[in-house]
């Protein structure tokens, strides 16, 4: 037992620095912002972050795999019934976390010292990066869901803060406060799913929540609920289906917010929560298959709308959304190391990819339309070269990472689900396509864009593609971490995060693995599919030229496609005007008509009365002594007949 | 002696400022406000070192009928004197560097206001605490009257006529209770145990609710509020939605539940589910509103329609969760209309369409409004959030669904909260804000104090819960009806 809390001991404060390190940067960058030059800012939030990270990577490197230490501060909610502490918890699934936060938020960073030079307000970005960073380690480090939320809401507040990052652009700002309340959406199911929690279990702890909720039959309406609402909170931050609006929008925000933030790692943290929850989530079949069907769905819906996107960023921000959906729908068939397992390497080769859009954006001086662009690979190679490998990964091209990741997602599907199995690769297969015509358009043909500009296209700085290329080798070898039983080496990421997700499979229906034969032609099949997408994409896009239709021209079924299918005008219909009108309609008819004409008519009540009785004071003697002498009398008469 | 001295010195306050001239009365008044500060700091650690024990006073008054005077504090009650002590100085600090006619009769009243306050939460007889309640409104009535808007004497009037009813339904109430309980006196020991026959609450129970829900003020008795708020200079703003409407929510509390158990049971579903309908009610008018001031009464509405739900939820969390947001619904409020006001000083205009692009021109009044609006639509490690997760979490308690609408809070609040910050604060500089001076010195220490509190607060909410717990066992054991 000494043994035991010596050891924890010497994670408490590892454990406090590595989110310590960006909320100091952040102070620094936040109070002092203005007396440091803006050069050494962006430094100083690196620096932090960096910090942050080799303090991660010295406990991976201390930490066992079967570890779960709990790191206790101080007591956060505490009266008579109710004990909240604001505590931290190390095990594997956090440290998988810390490392993809703390090691792409670096590059990130590094990367922004870059992009981010010419703008004047960049000492405020760093400052809001580096609180973002903090609130995000808080999400992955809490040891109990209350802690999560802080770090929940609080990543929703930077990714506000950030979208809107350029605030005099109202169309910017929409999109901010867009996230924001679709967000809050969300959060309200999981504030709910924690009340469900917290009354019937008396606690918000992981570990307790865990073994409490293991008494109980599987599908009771108790973990149902739970678990619904729970994924309700995953379904806003992870951008699903229905409330997955937000995300495309938020691409207003500068390009390294668009990698880290909303590709990366916030957009991923309803996984994390679910994988967290998973023996909660795991006795709740009924809900397992709606996470199942929503992700799916998702991730077919989100990869048609990428099909017709000319945004460059709008284009990854779809394609962003399709992906979370195959991780959903990898949690849905109970494979949630499967689900861990695509979020990291999602997160190198999507960071990777928006990065690289960042340094095409940056060479053409702020063009996003691919209609304008073309024929850049000569003209900035090394963005080029970790773009093109970049998205190799993400269509699955055999033996990427996205292969082996995608791969893993697609067995489990068809061993539980034909359908599943065949609308996922369908899925991919677009993936493949739309990931190859914007490769294609940007970087094959010729220059569409103005002469003037080409004139000043260069390759970005040091500080922008030294990240690039780390991502990029990380795109191409990550896969190595989870490599199937076909190559009789162990899973080195299952087998890692084994401890966490071991306790939910005893309520998980065993599936029979499929035979290795079967994997094989399986994933022949997968890497094939994705090469023939490459291909349709490359006779189209390059052998023949093809160019983006004008989108007044189109009509039908790529009309809808190009509108995004009009989800936003619909809810625009159906929910924003009529609570527009709805408050209007309070204040108008309800409040001034209904509630204080009343008011005012009892006070006009209570002034007639006054009149009336004002009547009755008339100075005159003669009156009053009659009054009396009736008023006794009419007494007299009550006396007699009682 | 020393709760004579903390009820007492505002008092002495309020006249030496008075009789100090308009020239010195701001100085003044600052620096009695914050001796006024000081004491309750001592008080606040007498309290830790000994409890409530150290501010018990008892005097006989009147033998026929039996008033005495009968103070003290509780936990509750001090934390309620805390904040209203910590609050008046900020607004006092508020008026400086405005112009403001007849000084030392304003800040006269604003520290008659204190002293009318303070006594509300300390009086533990029922009819010292009916002279303080009124008393309450006689320098408010004054200060929106004398210094208020344009349209100020029909709203001031309305607002005076409405809540005088209700108190005197609560005067009328506190007779009946006097002659119906045993000992035939007002002192809460008393009214505590009088047991009063359960066919009597229901009916008394309004004559107290109404009173307490005009004050709060819960929809649908809160068309006086938006256009007070509105037309009362910005600190008698303050007073009214930073302090005063805790007084009702404090009632409920100390002089409702306790005492009616079976009038709460029998009425109490009704209470909260009115309370809730108004949060979602005062949310969505919110959406829509033009005017900034008029905007925050809504928004403020919703917010203590939560904290009147949390009370009549009946235990433990709703209650705790009372206590913190009316301490940090108190100093947000502030924070807010303050904000309002500077930008009313510097561009005579609340009109929210009418404004904007403000932060391009002060970063500095942006990030601490910022913060103040974090504050109000409750993100974690803000006090607001602390309030609103153990509210609904007494409300879910209570009844599930009830709990879910209630919860909309903190959807709508952000809608109304970041449209109108968006409007306000965002985009390019409107035509209507050509030259807006940053935060002045005053503006600073206010906003700045203001913004360290919700962060501190959020961060670190136990000491109050530990300081209410105590006092709250004691009222939730009344209250509920076994």
């Amino acid at each position: 037992m000494t043994e035991q809390l010596m050891q924890d001991a010497t994670f408490v404060l590892p454990g406090i620095l590595i989110p310590l390190f960006p909320l100091i940067g952040f102070v620094i960058n936040g109070v002092f912002g203005k007396y440091i030059p803006k050069s050494v800012s962006g430094w100083i939030a690196t620096l932090a972050i960096f910090a942050s990270f080799v303090v991660a990577v010295s406990v991976f490197s201390k930490l066992n795999a079967t570890d779960s230490i709990t790191i206790e501060l101080f007591d956060w909610i505490a009266f008579s019934n109710m004990q909240i502490g604001f505590s931290f918890l190390l095990d594997s699934l956090t440290m998988v976390m810390l490392l993809v936060i703390t090691g792409i938020g670096f590059l990130i960073h590094l990367y922004s010292i870059g992009y981010m030079h010419d703008d004047e307000a960049s000492t405020r970005f760093f400052t809001y990066l580096n609180l973002f960073i903090f609130f995000m380690l808080l999400l992955v480090m809490g040891s109990n869901y209350l802690v999560m939320f802080i770090g929940w809401e609080g990543v929703g507040l930077c990714s506000y803060l950030l979208i809107g990052f350029w605030f005099k652009n109202d169309a910017y700002n929409n999109a901010a406060k867009k996230a924001f309340v679709m967000n809050r959406i969300g959060d309200l199911g999981f504030l709910l799913g924690m009340f469900f929690i917290l009354f019937n279990f008396g606690t918000l702890e992981y570990d307790a929540v865990a073994q409490q909720a293991s008494a109980f039959a599987p599908n009771s309406m108790l973990i149902v609920s739970i678990t619904l609402l729970l994924f309700v909170g995953a379904m806003g931050k992870s951008a699903q289906l229905p409330l997955y609006t937000w995300l495309p929008d938020a691409m207003a925000g500068p390009t390294p917010v668009s990698a880290l933030i909303h590709a990366a790692t916030m957009v991923t943290a309803g996984i994390y929560m679910v994988v967290r929850s998973n023996v909660l989530f795991a006795l709740a079949p009924h809900t397992l298959d709606v996470i199942l069907w929503v992700g799916v769905a998702t991730s077919v819906f989100a990869a048609v709308i990428g099909l017709m996107q000319n945004d460059i960023k709008k284009v990854l921000a779809y394609s962003t959304v399709s992906q979370l959906g195959l991780m959903f729908a990898a949690l849905g068939l109970g494979a949630f190391a499967s689900g861990m397992f695509h979020v990291v390497t999602h997160a190198f080769f999507k960071a990777c990819l928006f990065l690289g859009s960042g340094s095409v954006i940056h060479a053409l001086h702020g063009e996003q339309d691919i209609r304008k662009m073309g024929g850049l690979k000569k003209l900035i190679p090394i963005t080029y070269i970790t773009f093109i490998i970049a998205s190799f990964a993400i269509s699955g091209f055999p033996l990427l990472s996205g292969f082996f990741s995608k791969d893993e997602i697609l067995a489990h599907a068809f061993e539980q689900n034909k359908l599943v199995w065949t609308i996922l690769s369908i899925s991919s297969m677009i993936t493949a396509f739309y990931m190859f015509r914007l490769v294609y358009l940007t970087f094959y043909g010729n220059f569409r864009g103005t002469d003037e500009t080409k004139k000043h296209i260069h390759e970005s700085p040091l500080t922008i593609t030294i990240p690039l290329i780390i991502l990029c080798i990380l795109s191409v070898f990550g896969g190595l971490l989870g490599l199937p039983s076909v190559f009789h080496v162990s899973h080195l990421f299952a087998d890692y995060l084994a401890a966490v997700t071991d306790p939910s499979k005893a309520f998980l229906h065993a599936h029979e693995k499929v035979s290795h034969m079967t994997e094989i032609v399986l994933m022949s099949f997968a890497g094939l599919a994705a090469i023939v997408s490459i291909y349709y994409a490359y006779t189209k896009y390059v052998k023949k030229g093809e160019q983006p239709a004008d989108e007044a021209s189109l009509t039908g079924l790529q009309k809808w496609i190009s509108n995004k299918f009009y989800v936003d005008e619909l809810y625009d219909k159906i929910i924003v005007k009529p609570m527009l009108i709805l408050s209007d309609l309070f204040l108008v008819l309800v409040d001034k008509l209904i509630i204080d004409l009343s008011v005012n008519a009892v006070a006009w009540f209570v002034g007639l009365t006054g009149r009336a009785t004002r009547l009755l004071q008339t100075g005159n003697t003669g009156f009053y002594i009659f009054a009396m002498v009736l008023s006794m009398v009419v007494l007299f008469v009550i006396r007699l007949l009682a | 002696m020393i709760t004579l001295l903390l009820l007492g010195f505002p008092l002495l306050a309020s006249l030496m400022v008075l009789a100090s001239g308009n020239k010195w009365a701001s100085k003044l008044a600052l620096t009695l406000s914050i001796i006024q500060l000081g004491i309750t700091t001592y008080a606040y650690l007498l309290f830790k070192q000994q409890g409530a024990e150290a501010f018990y006073f008892f005097k006989e008054w009147i033998s026929s009928p039996k008033i005495s005077l009968h103070l003290g504090l509780d936990g509750l009650s001090l934390l309620m004197v805390v904040l209203t002590n910590f609050l008046v100085p900020l607004i006092i600090l508020s008026a400086f560097n405005r112009t403001i006619e007849r000084q030392a009769g304003y800040f006269s009243l604003i520290l008659l206001m204190q002293f009318a306050l303070n006594g509300v939460f300390m009086a533990y007889d029922g009819m010292v605490y009916y002279i303080f309640w009124e008393l309450a409104l006689i320098p408010i009535y004054f200060i929106a009257l004398r210094w208020g808007g344009p349209n100020r004497v029909p709203v001031t009037l309305k607002f005076f006529i409405y809540t005088l009813a209700g108190s005197l339904l609560m005067l009328f109430g506190f007779i009946t209770l006097y002659w119906y309980n045993p000992s035939q006196s007002f002192d809460i020991r008393d009214l505590y145990n009088a047991a009063i026959c359960s066919c009597k609450q229901g009916w008394l129970f309004w004559t107290l609710f109404l009173a307490f829900a005009i004050k709060i003020p819960i929809v649908p008795f809160h068309t006086w509020q938006a256009d007070t708020y509105k037309e009362a200079p910005t600190q008698g703003t303050m007073l009214l939605s930073g302090i005063m409407l805790k007084m009702g929510t404090y009632s409920l509390l100390r002089w409702l539940l306790p005492i009616l158990p079976a009038g709460v049971a029998e009425w109490g579903p009704l209470a909260i589910t009115l309370c809730v309908i108004g949060i979602v009610y005062a949310s969505v008018i919110a959406i829509m509103q033009q005017d900034l001031k008029k905007l925050l009464a809504y928004s403020s509405v919703a917010h203590v329609g939560l904290i009147s739900a949390g009370i009549f939820a009946l235990n433990m969390q709703g209650f705790q969760g009372s206590v913190v947001q009316m301490l940090a619904h108190g100093v947000n409020v502030v924070g807010l209309f303050f904000c309002a006001d500077i930008i009313l000083n510097r561009t005579n205009s609340l009109n929210v369409d009418g404004l904007g692009g403000i932060r391009n021109l002060a970063p500095q009044f942006n990030t601490l409004f910022m913060i103040v609006v974090l504050g109000s639509v409750a993100l974690p490690l803000t006090n607001g959030f602390i309030g609103e997760f153990l509210l609904l979490f007494g409300v879910y308690e209570y009844n599930t669904w009830l709990s879910v609408f209630a919860g909309l809070t903190i959807i709508l609040g952000a809608v109304y909260m970041l449209r109108m910050f968006q409007r306000v604060m965002l985009g390019s500089v409107n035509e209507n804000v050509p030259a807006f001076a940053d935060l002045y010195w005053n503006e600073k220490i206010v906003l700045g104090t203001i913004a360290a509190v919700i962060l501190v607060l959020g961060i670190y909410p136990k000491p109050i819960m530990e300081i209410a717990e105590p006092a709250l066992q004691i009222i939730l054991d009344k209250s509920v009806v076994k």
